[in-house]
């Protein structure tokens, strides 16, 4: 086991270097967002959350706070709702939540920590099969196909929400999330690494067809959440996560060139 | 499928080498998918700023 093992170490450090460095940058770019929007969600009487066990109501919910968007505090919608208004934020889930403030952002390091050293994992082990992130620059381009797989393709589908916005069944969107997820990277493995024609043009139908299956939609689009602060968020998101990946796969490179002692030089490697 | 190769610094056998690398590649999907997409409502509730920050489907 021991190539498991060092594949395990490589992981651990690019997760760990990559996650603090998208956790700040979380700090200040996407987090901010997530609690401009959780006032709107507040003031709503938390009523969005429930899409998944009352599908109906998204609508009229969404049709009152459209019309309140610009006083959200004024909502009429809350009294008529049976949701407790008093929800703190991000405990619509019942149970155990952290506390605002640091509580809050240290669960939030740990998480990315956590992850990024998953998908790290993931990086390692697929990138190993095709021979290994030889020195940083690979390291760069298998981010951007992380980048491509994780965050772009999902994201077309099914864009970076904040609370508060209506979705469609959770279940149903983590299943299409994970589908196309899995078809894109099957699509660009085949590109990357088979050269062939009719493969090449699977591979762009692999990538294509989850879009055209099309992700679960909520029943209405209407939110309190204004335009212009999802748009925002969703470019933050967007920029934060390619950071990240360019970051894991250059320092899974850095690591491993280190590790093996066999850093392929930059003048003869793939990218 | 028996031939001996040297593997991130380890001589594996490429059978051996398969299963390892396979392993760890679902050792990150669950470690991801438990953080990430898991319906416990805990884990819902620690990993909240984050799963709307990775643009997971959450709630």
């Amino acid at each position: 086991m021991n190539l498991f093992r060092n594949v395990v170490f490589i992981a651990a450090i690019a997760g760990l270097v990559a996650g603090v460095v998208l956790a700040c940058m979380q700090a200040y770019a996407t987090v901010p967002l997530i609690l401009k929007a959780e006032v709107y969600e507040q003031a709503g009487g938390g009523r969005s959350h429930d899409h998944a066990a009352a599908p109906a109501a998204p609508a009229d919910a969404a049709s009152g706070n459209a019309m309140n968007s610009a006083a959200p505090a004024t909502n009429s919608m809350s009294a008529a709702t049976p949701a407790p208004a008093e929800a703190a934020a991000p405990a619509e889930y019942e149970g155990w939540a952290p506390a605002d403030g640091f509580e809050r952002f240290a669960f939030s390091v740990l998480a990315n920590i956590v992850t990024g050293i998953g998908f790290a994992l993931i990086l390692v082990a697929v990138s190993e099969f095709a021979g290994g992130i030889g020195n940083w620059r690979q390291g760069v381009f298998w981010g951007l196909a992380g980048f491509a797989v994780f965050t772009l393709a999902p994201g077309l589908g099914l864009p970076p929400e904040l609370p508060a916005m209506p979705a469609a069944d959770l279940t149903q969107r983590q299943i299409w999330w994970w589908a196309t997820v899995a078809a894109t990277a099957a699509g660009l493995g085949l590109i990357a690494f088979r050269k062939s024609l009719p493969l090449a043009i699977l591979a762009v139908a692999l990538i294509v067809a989850p879009h055209i299956v099309g992700a679960p939609q909520p029943g209405s689009y209407e939110t309190a959440i204004p335009e212009g602060l999802h748009h925002q968020f969703v470019v933050a998101v967007t920029v934060t996560n390619l950071v990240f990946w360019l970051m894991l796969g250059a320092v899974v490179g850095v690591v491993r060139g280190r590790f093996t002692g066999t850093a392929t030089s930059l003048r003869d490697s793939f990218a | 499928m028996t031939t001996a190769s040297v593997s991130l610094g380890a001589s594996v056998s490429s059978q051996s080498r398969f299963m390892q690398l396979a392993l760890a590649a679902f050792l990150g999907i669950f470690v991801m998918g438990f953080v990430g997409f898991s319906h416990i409502d805990a884990v819902h509730n620690a990993a909240h700023d984050y799963r709307h920050s990775m643009a997971f489907p959450c709630h």
